[in-house]
């Protein structure tokens, strides 16, 4: 039979880990969409050489795996003389924001491709309208194009912070111990794999379960406009 | 010839006319769409365009309020001479503060209506008169609220685009127009997008601006309405103002052959 007192112990340790696995998830969400806005506005240029750049940034973070990018960041950038010396190292040598780093730059070429396209989905007339209202510039950007483009985005958006919640777990593989890494440390001590996956599971499963509730509301918010369609 | 049937009121040279066109092509490619429009719009006239499909009235009214570029000519607009500047065999816009300014004069209602989805309809109203011209907001709330009282929508003031019939939309969008203030309006196929149902609610709104004496510049199919309302027709094909002239004159027939045949063809259709 289950065996409570163990798995109510297991959840106690477990959730020590939880403060990290979120900050981790936080901050290279944050950062990974303040680089994506930068990628998708680069991509949307007029600038040939800086539409490559945004290219190569999504072609390359999309197309390997995040495991190894996570190893090439954390070890690979010991191997760069200059950025040993430079006065980043005392960042780029800590595990935590190595895997911030890959996390990030990893969401940033899926998030750019999610705002590129929502942009793309903004009806030309509503644009044309706000022209024609003499809007231009940021102000067109910011009152119409923006707007619009987020409601057409959130949804995909959700999934991937989702898809990066989960990512975090691969943190523990340079010596982070969120939640995957503290279920490693308990598995090695005590050989119960199966009720400490299990619990861990649930963990991420209610964390996944929260994220998208609040995308769900922020959804049912901005789209009121489509109410009557869900009707 | 055009000019000859001009009324002889607007042809008074001591009033600016409110849109002035002189010249007027637009190229895409090799194709020419305007090929040289000669134009004088008066401040209060009511000028329907009428022509076949792929004539260039859109093309020509776009031209108007600078959502489509001209390839060459002048434009005045109230008295203000465009900042058109050449480079190369094109005009590019000189001055973009001037244009977007213009752009709220001459305000234009789209054959889609154009409302922006993500913003209820008194949004839709306030939006321009808040951020483009920087009017007080509870001064365009009350004039966003007074429109919509105006063209029947008061009721559904926080209802969203979507949530509205065509006719309501384009009812909407006129408001939107007006809230701005505008000294003239350009309408592109204002009613084609409509059920035929709704199109007469549209048309009553458009008749009663007509009748207070706004500049209107309207592209429609509605014969009936553009002999009935309208103070001058402007008649393009091809690309050139082929006749111009009251309605009266020219709904009679005979003073211009081509205009009769496609009036003709109008009808059979
Ligand atoms: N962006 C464009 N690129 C190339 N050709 C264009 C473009 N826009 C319009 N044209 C062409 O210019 C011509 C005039 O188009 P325009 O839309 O002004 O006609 P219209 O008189 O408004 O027709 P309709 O009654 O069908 O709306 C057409 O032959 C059209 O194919
Ligand atoms: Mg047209």
């Amino acid at each position: 039979m289950l065996d409570w007192p163990f798995l109510t112990d297991v959840l106690g340790q477990l959730l020590s880990g939880l403060p990290l696995t979120l900050q981790l998830a936080a901050l290279s969400l944050s950062i990974g969409f303040a680089l994506a806005v930068f990628v998708a506005g680069a991509a949307g240029s007029a600038f040939a050489p800086l539409r490559w750049a945004a290219k190569a940034h999504v072609e390359l973070f999309r197309g390997t795996p995040l495991l190894l990018q996570i190893f090439l960041i954390y070890y690979g950038l010991g191997q760069i003389a200059p950025l040993r010396h430079s006065a980043l190292w005392p960042f780029l040598r800590e595990p935590y924001w190595c895997a911030i780093l890959a996390l990030a730059l990893n969401t940033s070429a899926y998030t750019a491709e999610i705002i590129r396209g929502a942009i793309q989905a903004v009806p030309a007339h509503e644009i044309e309208a706000g022209r024609a209202c003499g809007m231009s510039g940021l102000l067109l950007r910011r009152r119409i194009i923006w707007p619009i483009a987020l409601r057409q985005g959130l949804a995909v958006y959700g999934s991937e912070a989702i898809l990066m919640i989960k990512a975090t777990s691969l943190a523990s593989i340079i010596t982070l111990t969120e939640l995957t890494g503290i279920a490693h440390k308990l598995i090695s001590s005590t050989y119960r794999i199966f009720e400490i996956f299990i619990v861990t599971g649930a963990i991420y499963l209610a964390l996944t379960f929260l994220m998208s509730a609040a995308f769900a509301l922020l959804e049912r918010q901005l789209q009121a406009h489509h109410a009557h369609r869900r009707a | 010839m055009a000019s000859a049937s001009r009324p002889a009121a607007a042809d008074n040279a001591s009033t600016v006319p409110a849109i002035a066109v002189d010249g007027l092509h637009k190229r895409y490619g090799a194709i020419e769409v305007l090929k040289g429009i000669d134009f004088r719009a008066h401040e209060g006239e009511v000028i329907s365009i009428l022509g076949a499909s792929g004539s260039g009235k859109s093309t020509f009214l776009r031209c108007l309020n600078l959502l489509e570029l001209p390839s060459a000519g002048r434009l005045q607009i109230f008295g203000e001479q465009v900042d058109l500047r050449q480079s190369g065999d094109a005009l590019h816009i000189g001055n973009r503060r001037q244009v977007d300014r213009l752009r709220t004069q001459v305000a234009m209602v789209f054959q889609n209506f154009c409302l922006w989805s993500h913003m209820t309809v008194l949004e839709n109203l306030m939006e321009a008169p808040i951020h483009v011209q920087r009017r007080g907001r509870g001064e365009v709330r009350e004039e966003a609220e007074a429109m919509l009282r105006r063209v029947g929508l008061i009721d559904r003031a926080k209802a969203y685009p979507a949530q509205l019939s065509g006719g309501q939309q384009q009812r909407a969008a006129i408001a939107r127009a007006l809230v701005m203030k505008p000294r003239g309006l350009l309408f592109d196929e204002p009613t084609s997008a409509l059920d035929p149902e709704l199109v007469g609610e549209v048309l009553k709104v458009m008749r009663d601006l007509a009748a207070e004496g706004r500049t209107m510049l309207i592209v429609t199919h509605e014969m009936a309405f553009a002999r009935d309302v309208s103070s001058r027709i402007v008649f393009l094909e091809q690309g050139r103002i082929k006749a111009e002239g009251l309605p009266l004159d020219l709904f009679r027939g005979g003073v211009n052959e081509r205009f009769d045949q496609f009036i003709s063809r109008f009808n059979q259709a």
